[in-house]
């Protein structure tokens, strides 16, 4: 594991609770705020909002926190945000960085570090916080999250190919960085992908079991990077679907059927190593990337109208499992190996040639495993009096070249499912850096 | 415990078409396997309404297992039965309700892996019947005696259900053989001027001619093979393949700014290979079996391809030709709901009612788009009337929906 921060991580699990200290480091807790103005009342809040006590003033106040359970720690030999057992809600960001100067976009990098560990850790962007500055500038933090709980936060980063290059020309200093797993995605078949829906030089994905801190972070991470980035796109995930331990129960898609069951999870160390952690790649330009992982991001547009006008018999044939349990149309119960032998009345496979699960599995791929993160979402309405609706999909590869692109080639070609009830309107593939230790950066291994 | 809220028979998936992807390519070969049977012998059923007789019961119990088949009551009351049937066995399973004769099948549901449950349901009047599951889905299964009892619900049945389900179905088959033919005749000219370059001549045979083809659809794409060289549009591609067919020729007649003509060798080509696909199509559509429940939801299929193709003007990009298609479509959906109309009108005349009303508001819509033979271009339609438009699709697509279930119970 050399070049690796941390060494060690055998066990590939992210990180160790133990590095956990959600009162450690600068900034307001939104915890110890509210108990605060608990006790104070009225009066005290309004002393907050004049400025009257500063920030040492409600520290003071504060009573003393316990670790609590609803923080992912931060910093770690890994990023938080993929194995973290799947939180409930999703806001996602991509950014285009607009400066081209290589100290300012490092500075936003270590910036951006500060208020993500901040407020993963139940605490305010800024030394100020919402409410704790002066009376005559504006708050460091949007105070959205004020009294909420951390919601179990994650702030994970990557970097798109575009971060490293533009028409042809290097970026920042970083000729020779790309790693060769950041490729340009190709054109699978049927796809409908929009501009401003896809690509993106630093993608952010912050989940949450709580969509305000979702958000929350996002719009302050936005807010730090005036000049230096814009927003490029934003997608909201209203409700996992995908389990990443085995304590969770497989949740649904907007189909209605049990989505990811086969998932890879954060007890399956050695899977973890095979198919999700990338590796120091062959040139040493790509090292950084080693114990980092390649996220890819689909909108995954599902006609939900014409699926919910399909009979029972064949949405379970087209998915290849039952709908209220889950469970392989060749037998068993939903956490049942399917088979894929096992044939039916004429000869043909119970589980259909062209079933969703058939052509997504392991066994079909080569062995190829990923890690699903991905979110249902609906942005409105497509103006034709129908849902805009579907999966954000998430996946978390080793590699995309031979984790996700065959697959998704067999996919969008075979999956009658894909092909009939399926449009991808947005896509981004990054590359996530390993984790970072207290006072580094996100990065830091590819800007040193 | 299954869940009571599924209420469909169950619908087996032994025939899906392998290996086909495009589009609709495999839906109806799926529909191929549907269980049919009580079509064929619609003449002993009644149409008693959901909320009488044994329906009221709840569903029946069988638990099937390598030698036993466990049917939680002999007897039940005359209408619509729900049969429940768990596969406790090892051995993939199926269920038959069959007359008292061992012989006449009811229903069935096929094709049940072990652990699961699978629904029949099926409309049965009174009179002896017998059960069999059958483990491992050979001989002629573990059967026992059962009594449907008179529910005092009887609704006249008029007519022969199976003759006029024959009669809709044979009209179908002669209405996607007159398409096909149209189509392929339709096809030789078009491939004649296009090659001959004369622009002029296959761009106004264009849309018309590509009418046949969409009212057929659904029974032109269950040959998975042939729906993508004829009409895969040019991101339905992977890079580095071949695209041929119809919308090859579409950009190259109403061509984007800055797009390469085809050479005058390649349109010849192009124009070969489209004529060769189609007289395959037409020499396979021949011999295609048809069904009721493929009638049901072919008409059911077209309609998708309304909601998620043509209402969004994506089918036709350069040409904007989408309101053919979509006329196209909608026509092939109507005559399949007309063709099994006889047979919904005895079993449930509501659902028929609300078809013709819903199909009538929706040609109505089309026809105040219409402009001499053809219609409006796509892009000449405001978002407030492409509204509209998708409405009454929706408003028709919802009930239509329900039309193979209705016609196969």
């Amino acid at each position: 594991m050399s070049g690796c921060p941390f060494g060690g991580g055998q066990d590939g699990v992210e990180r160790d609770a133990s590095q956990a200290n959600p009162t450690a480091g600068r900034g307001v807790s939104r915890r110890g705020l509210l108990s605060f103005a608990g006790v104070g009342g009225a009066g005290a809040l309004a002393g907050l909002a004049a400025g009257l006590w500063g920030r040492d003033a409600v520290f003071a106040a504060a009573p003393a926190e316990a670790p609590a359970d609803d923080t992912v720690p931060f910093h770690g030999e890994r990023q938080a945000g993929i194995t973290t057992a799947a939180q409930d809600r999703l806001h996602m960001a991509a950014f285009d960085v607009i400066t081209e100067d290589r100290d300012e976009l490092i500075r936003l990098l270590k910036d951006w570090t500060a208020a993500a560990e901040a407020m993963t850790q139940g605490r305010e962007t800024g030394e100020s916080g919402a409410a704790g500055g002066s009376y005559d500038a504006p708050p460091q933090d949007t105070g959205e999250a004020m009294g909420l709980s951390a919601g179990k936060l994650t702030v994970t980063f990557g970097f798109g190919a575009s971060l490293f290059e533009k028409d042809g020309k290097a970026r920042f200093g970083l000729e020779g960085r790309r790693p060769d797993a950041l490729i340009d995605l190709p054109h699978f078949p049927g796809d409908d992908l929009q501009a401003g829906r896809s690509g993106g030089d630093i993608i952010v994905q912050a989940c949450a079991d709580d969509p305000q801190v979702a958000v929350h972070a996002v719009r302050n991470l936005a807010r730090l990077g005036f000049g230096k980035v814009r927003v490029r796109w934003s997608q909201l995930g209203f409700g996992r679907t995908a389990s990443t331990s085995r304590a969770q129960q497989t949740p649904r898609n907007l189909f209605g059927f049990k989505d990811g069951t086969n998932n890879l999870k954060v007890e399956d160390a050695d899977l973890l190593e095979d198919h999700v952690w990338a590796q120091a790649g062959t040139r040493p330009g790509e090292a950084w990337m080693q114990g980092g992982s390649y996220l890819v991001a689909r909108r995954i547009r599902m006609h939900i109208e014409i699926w919910d006008r399909t009979s029972l018999g064949e949405q379970e044939a087209l998915i290849g499992r039952t709908k209220a349990e889950g469970a392989p149309l060749s037998g068993g119960k939903e956490f049942t190996a399917p088979d894929f032998s096992i044939k039916g009345k004429d000869g043909a496979p119970l589980m259909g040639i062209d079933s969703h699960v058939r052509l997504a599995h392991a066994d079909q791929n080569g062995g190829v495993r990923m890690l699903r993160r991905g979110y249902n979402y609906t942005d409105g309405s497509d103006g034709l009096g129908h849902l805009d609706a579907g999966l954000f999909f998430i996946a978390f590869v080793k590699d995309p070249r031979t984790h996700y692109v065959p697959m998704q080639m067999a996919m969008a070609k075979q999956d009658t499912l894909a092909v009939e009830y399926l449009k991808h309107t947005g896509s981004a593939l990054a590359a996530v850096p390993p984790g970072t230790r207290p006072g580094g950066y996100i990065g830091e291994g590819l800007f040193s | 415990m299954p869940s009571p809220s599924l209420p469909n028979s169950d619908r087996s998936a032994s025939a899906r078409t392998p290996g086909s992807g495009h589009r609709a390519a495999s839906r109806l070969a799926a529909a191929a396997a549907v269980a049919v049977l009580p079509l064929t012998l619609a003449a002993c059923t009644d149409n008693a309404a959901p909320s009488s007789s044994a329906g009221a019961a709840g569903p029946i119990q069988v638990t099937s297992t390598s030698d036993a088949c466990k049917v939680s009551t002999a007897s039940a009351k005359s209408g619509n039965l729900t049969f429940t049937v768990q596969n406790d066995g090892e051995q993939v399973t199926e269920f038959y309700l069959l007359a008292e004769d061992g012989l006449r099948i009811l229903g069935e549901v096929e094709n049940i892996g072990p652990g699961l449950t699978r629904n029949l349901v099926v409309t049965v009047p009174a009179g002896k019947y017998t059960t069999a599951c059958k483990p491992g889905m050979e001989g002629d299964g573990i059967r026992a005696g059962f009594e449907v009892t008179e529910s005092g619900s009887k609704p006249a049945v008029d007519g022969d259900l199976k003759a006029l389900t024959d009669q809709g179905t044979a009209q179908y088959v002669a209405y996607v053989k007159d398409q096909t033919e149209q189509l392929l005749a339709g096809t030789r000219k078009f491939a004649e001027a296009y090659a001959a370059g004369d622009a002029a001549t296959a761009k106004e045979l264009y849309a018309a001619t590509r009418m046949h083809w969409e009212r057929i659809e659904p029974v032109a794409e269950s040959f998975g093979d042939l729906d993508p060289k004829l009409d895969a549009r040019e991101a339905d591609l992977a890079e580095g393949e071949e695209w041929t067919g119809w919308h090859r020729a579409e950009k190259d007649l109403f061509p984007p700014a800055g797009f390469q003509a085809l050479a005058a060798a390649d349109r010849g080509k192009l124009a070969a290979r489209l004529v060769a696909d189609t007289e395959e199509l037409a020499q396979r559509t021949r011999t295609v079996e048809l069904t009721a429940d493929k009638l049901g939801n072919g008409a059911k299929e077209l309609l998708d391809e309304v909601a998620t193709g043509k209402v969004t003007g994506e089918e036709e990009i350069w040409s904007h030709t989408d309101l053919w298609d979509f006329q196209a479509n909608v026509d092939g959906a109507r005559i399949a709901f007309e063709n099994l109309k006889p047979v919904l009108e005895q079993k449930d005349p509501e659902l028929a009612k609300s078809l013709d009303t819903k199909f009538a508001a929706l040609q109505a819509e089309l026809k105040t788009h219409a402009r001499g033979d053809g219609f409006a271009y796509y892009n000449e339609l405001s978002p407030e009337q492409v509204q509209r438009l998708a409405a009454l699709v929706d408003s028709l697509g919802e009930p239509l929906s329900n039309l193979t279930a209705a016609v196969v119970l």
